[in-house]
Order: C-alpha cells, then structure tokens, then sequence
C-alpha cells in the first residue's frame, strides 16, 4: 500500500486524529476503515457513481489552512428567522452554543456517547463505511456531531436545528446518529455555512435509526455556503409503521454531494423525500438518492426538483430497490428540471431494480426550458419580463417548497428562493 | 385610438400580412373576418406584441405611441388587451395570484395605489359576475384542466380585471357552445364604454350576433380586401368566403 490516494494525498485525510481514535471499543472498526480506504482511494472520473462529480479532484486542489482562527460569526446571519427551534452551532469544529438540555431526551456529543456506550449498537453499521470512500473517511476523521435518542413515546417539542458554519478554508468532518425509539418524534434540520470567499470542505454523515410507529423529519438547507465542497451523507433505517419525511434544499457551493439513502426494514413504513436544486455560476449539485424497500405493504414517495442557471450542473440518481420479500410495494419518483442558459447541464438517472412481482412503481424524469408561451401570456397581462419569469420559476419550484410542514421554515425558503429568482437585468 | 398603416409581417420566411390599414376610434367595434390562413391570428399577435412575427414594414400607432417599439408589457399597461384563441395553461399559477400582481402593475402605470386584499377581492367578486365564473376556478392553477369554456370565460374576467383601453378578442367563439358564448358576449358588452374599442376577430359571424360590430373588414392573403357594415357579416355568412375570393381574383 504505498501508492493509495491517501498517502500521496495528505490532504484528504485528516492530519489530526478523529473522535473515533479515543474510544477504544472501535479500534478493530478504525483499522478496518482505514486498512479499506487504503486500498480503494478515493473515486475518481470511471468510478460510476462519482462520473459528473469531481469532488476527490477538488479536494486534491485545496489548499486549506488549518491555522485558521474563527472569528467572531454572527450566527443571526445563518438561523431562521421566526423558527421556535433548539440551535446548536459549531464554527469550525468549536460548539459555540450551550449543549442543548431537553427533558427526557438524550442530546450529547457523539463521542462522549459512543466511549459511554450508548449508540455502538447504530454506529457505522447503519451507513457502512465500505459504501462510500467519503463516509470511509467521515468514519476515521470526524471530531463533532451529536447523539440525539428520543425515548419511546416523547416527541422533541421543537426542532433541533444544527448549524455548521465554517470559517475560513477549513476542513472539518461531522457525525450524528439519531435513534427515534418507539412512537417517538422528532425534527432535525441541518444547516450550513461558509464565511468569505474562501473554499472549504464540510464532509457530515448521519445515521437514523427510526424504530416502529417513530416519525423523523429530517431537512437539509444548504443555501449560505459559496465555494464550499460539501459532502452529505444520510442513511435512515425505517422499521414497521415508521414515517420519514426528507427536505433537501441546495442554493449554493461549489461542489454539494448528497446522498440520501432510505432503508424500508419494516413494514408499512412510509417514506417522503422532497429536494429542490436552485444552481447558478459554477455550482455542481449532486443528489444521490436512495429507497430500498425490503418488507412488504411500504410507500415511498419522491419529488426532486432543479433549475440550473449560468454554467451550473445538476445530477439526480434516484434508486429504487424492491426486494424479493416486499410485494405490495407502492414507490414512485420524479425528477423535474428546468435549465436557464446554454452551458448549464444536468444529468439524471432513475435506477429502479425490482425483484417483487406484485408492486406498483413510477417514475418519471424531464428536463425542459422555461415555457416562453406561459411568458407571453403572462406579460400580455401588463406583468414585466423578470417578474412573469420568476413567477413561472417559483411556480415550477414551489412545488418542494409547499409541502414543507413547518411554516418559518417554508416561508425562509419561499424568500430565498424569490429573492434567487427575481432578476432585474432582464 | 389605433392608427394601422401598411402594416406588413412575416414568421420565418413565410409572409403573412400585406400591407395592412385599419383605424380604429373610440368607442368603435371592427369585426376582421376571412377564411383560414388569412392572417386574421397573426394581426391580433403582431398587435399584442408576439415576438416570432416580424414586422417587416408600416406602422401602428396605439394613443400617439409607436405601439411596436413596446414590448408586450408595456402594450397591457397602456391598455392593449388580448383575449387568447388558445388560453396557456400554466401550473403552479392561480389565476387570482397572477391577477393580483398584473392589475397593481397596470394600476401602478396609471399613477393608481395598489390594491389591498380587501379591494381586490372585492373587484375581483363583482368581476366574477359578469362572466359567471367561480372562484374555485380562480383559485386553481390557471387553465389547467379547464374547459375550453371555462378558458374563455377566464379570459374575458381578465379583460374586466384589466379593464384595457383596447380588447382584441381573438376567435373567442372557438370552441364556445350558444350558452357560454352569449355569456361571454354579455360581459363583453357589459364593459364596453364610449372611451373604449374592440377589435373582434372571428371565423364566423355567430358571435357578431352578440357583439355587434360598427365595421366588418375581410381578411384574405394578408390584406384587407373588402370593409363594410356589419351586415358584410350576414353576407359573407350566406354566401361563403368563396365570394370574397373569387372576386379578389376578378
């Protein structure tokens, strides 16, 4: 092993050690993750999964300086405006807010859960890091994140919001494990940002694990991070009757990889994933999504939108597994684009592998331009130019936006996204 | 009102209007008939502003503006309304959300306050009426799943919404059965006034049964070829647009 990415790449890895080298009873696990990261690198152009996004060679160009000192933030800039919600924020990999403390729920650091115990029975085996040489890496080097166990029965009465703020050409690399017990709620959103101009590298991994009768609504707002690499790894474990709800937003950065990977482990789960793309500039906006219905009588439901502006580029990959074992399986996806400029791109790709005789599956993917007859109609109403074509964008895109069940969060989201479509140089 | 003179446009390299003239004063209804391909659509998109057509040559003068140096914009707040042959279906549109901000642009161009929601809302009721459309239908997106009724009775609650200087109405009776077309002639001829004009363009002469028209012109290959009365309407019904043709030839 001399020739891996991540010796002659020092920069993918991380130069001080992760959580994960302080608890002892994951030892064998950090080996294992590195041993394999050592032997597989980090994908590059033919790898099929990663052919449009060249995050690994954007990351062998970073140059980041680790000295960094975070400077005063102001965290208003970043937080919602109206959301009554529990905000932990880390500038860096600094918690620069109280821990949270909710009655009758658990919230603590990662690490201080996992070297008490609690959580090694999720950790890294919901989301293996063998999957993915990024996850691989999130598993040695993360230094912060949470574990959040909502007991049987409670329901987090606000909404946890976790905002990671980077500051400066940082790297920094998060883990959170969610364990919604039994007829438990609750709603998590994450939360991003990047200060000044320079490029920084956020790589967060989450696991849920949501057991029977168990709600997760689970956002991911990724709209104030300007030159950021961003990789975003969930994977959710769904057990009988569980109820997931998924809202992924991404306005900004550089290169922004999302993975979203449902798995339907139960029976009669129910499972939304919504996702809007907002591109403009040099922006590269990359959803990788995944349902894996593995017992019968479950639904899955997704809808991920884009519009793709200037030189920006869209990718959607939307898999839909069916096992064997799960007949009366209803999954249906649709993926909807709309591009503004010739040199803005999007690619998109349904995977749908169905092993089960008696289901019912759709999908559906376009990609189209404005309609310049809906144009028309609407200016021969007296309404301008940019105002007709923010409109008929807003009402393509609202479509993500309407289904989001928290009103502040909703309206926040209708603002940024008006403000992005209304131009006055038209 | 409008002043047309030798008004000449073509789509691609096909040359669809000839040389047109028409003047229109206030308070005047000008019917423009003519058989198929006659370029009787492309008039009414040239006038509200339809970007593929090319104005090749002459003029239109709309209240002592160069009507085609406006965009279509420009044209609605000044008072040019057309009412579609084919209305545009637009999801995620309601037809009272667009109207909102369509009548506070025109009424900004005015020098007029926005309307509140209270006063829209209550324009928008008495609106309602005249062309007995309901406000479920409003609230839906626009057009989508409409009957071809429907989008037109939508249509003409939008010119009362508007309330333009000048209405083309382009082959509104389309698709029309006798029961919706004389309720969009009523409300048609409900918002007609001294000050204002229509240009009505149509096929057949059914709806100048309802919208009685001051002038009848004939459109065949681009030009105007015969004007008249409206009872050139009755005429070219019994006799056929052959007649118009055939002595076009002569």
């Amino acid at each position: 092993m001399t020739t891996s990415a991540i010796d002659t790449n020092p920069t993918l890895l991380g130069v001080s050690p992760g959580a994960i080298d302080t608890i002892p009873a994951l030892a064998a696990l950090r080996d294992e993750t590195l041993r394999h990261l050592q032997e597989t690198g980090f994908p590059g152009p033919k790898h099929e999964e990663y052919r449009y996004t060249p995050l690994t060679r954007a990351l062998e160009k970073l140059s980041l300086d680790d000295q960094a000192d975070p400077t005063a933030v102001d965290l208003d800039t970043y937080t919602i405006p109206g959301l009554d919600a529990t905000v932990v924020a880390f500038v860096n990999e600094r918690c620069v807010t109280p821990m949270p403390e909710i009655e009758g729920l658990i919230v603590k650091p990662l690490q201080e859960a996992l070297a008490e115990g609690k959580g090694l029975d999720h950790f890294a085996k919901i989301a293996d890091p063998k999957a993915d040489a990024f996850v691989a890496w999130n598993t040695l080097a993360w230094t912060y994140g949470f574990y959040v166990e909502i007991p049987e029965g409670a329901k987090l009465s606000k909404p946890l919001v976790i905002l990671h703020v980077s500051d400066g050409s940082v790297r920094k690399a998060a883990r959170n494990l969610l364990v919604v017990d039994r007829n438990a709620e609750c709603t998590i959103i994450q939360k991003y940002a990047s200060t000044g101009p320079a490029t920084s590298y956020i790589n967060v991994v989450t696991e849920a694990f949501v057991d029977e009768h168990a709600r997760l609504d689970f956002y991911d707002i990724q709209a104030d991070i300007p030159g950021q690499l961003h990789f975003n790894h969930a994977r959710v474990l769904q057990k009988d009757h569980s109820l997931v709800n998924s809202y992924t937003f991404t306005l900004e950065g550089k290169i922004v990889r999302n993975n979203l990977e449902l798995v339907l482990d139960g029976e009669r789960c129910e499972s939304h994933m919504y996702g809007l793309y907002l591109l403009n500039g040099d922006t590269l906006a990359d959803n990788h999504t995944a349902v894996d219905h593995m017992k019968p009588n479950s639904f899955s439901n997704e809808l991920y939108k884009g519009i793709m502006e200037d030189k920006s580029r869209g990718i959607f990959n939307g898999k839909i597994y069916v096992r064997p074992n799960a007949q009366k399986t209803n999954a249906f996806q649709s993926n909807r684009n709309i591009l503004l400029s010739e040199d803005a791109k999007v690619n998109t790709k349904p995977q749908l592998e169905i092993w089960a005789d008696d289901v019912k599956c759709s999908h559906g993917c376009t990609t189209g331009q404005i309609d310049e007859e809906a144009m028309f109609y609407l200016m021969t109403r007296g309404i301008p130019k940019a105002t007709a074509r923010a409109m008929l964008l807003y009402a393509f895109a609202g479509e993500t936006i309407d289904v989001v069940p928290l009103p502040a969060v909703q309206k926040y989201l209708v603002q940024r996204v008006s403000q992005r479509l209304q131009r006055n140089d038209l | 009102m409008l002043s047309i003179k030798n008004l000449c446009a073509k789509i691609g390299d096909n040359q669809i209007l000839n040389g047109i003239d028409l003047d229109v004063k206030p308070g005047e209804i000008h019917a423009i008939m003519g058989p198929n391909g006659s370029g009787k659509s492309t008039l009414a998109s040239v006038l509200a502003g339809r970007e593929e057509f090319e104005v090749t040559d002459g003029s239109v003068d709309f209240l002592g503006k160069d009507l085609l140096e406006m965009s279509p914009d420009e044209r609605a707040r000044d008072g040019i309304f057309m009412a579609f042959q084919y209305p545009v279906e637009i999801p995620g549109v309601s037809t009272i959300n667009f109207m909102k901000t369509a009548v506070n642009q025109v009424r900004s161009h005015r020098g007029l306050p926005a309307l509140d929601a209270v006063s829209f809302l209550g324009l928008m009721k008495e609106k309602m009426k005249l062309v007995d459309i309901d406000q479920s239908l409003l609230n839906r997106s626009l057009n989508e799943g409409f009957s071809g009724g429907e989008k037109k009775r939508n249509e003409i609650f939008q010119l009362a919404m508007l309330d333009p200087r000048l209405a083309i109405l382009d082959e509104t009776d389309s698709g029309l059965d006798i029961d919706a077309l004389r309720i969009v002639a009523d409300g048609v001829n409900k918002l007609m006034t001294k000050d204002k004009s229509i240009i009505v363009v149509t096929h057949y002469q059914r709806l100048l049964e309802y919208i009685v028209p001051d002038f009848v012109h004939v459109l065949y290959r681009g030009k105007i070829v015969k004007s008249g009365g409206k009872e050139l309407a009755a005429e070219l019904e019994a006799k056929g647009y052959d007649w118009v043709k055939d002595s076009v030839a002569a």
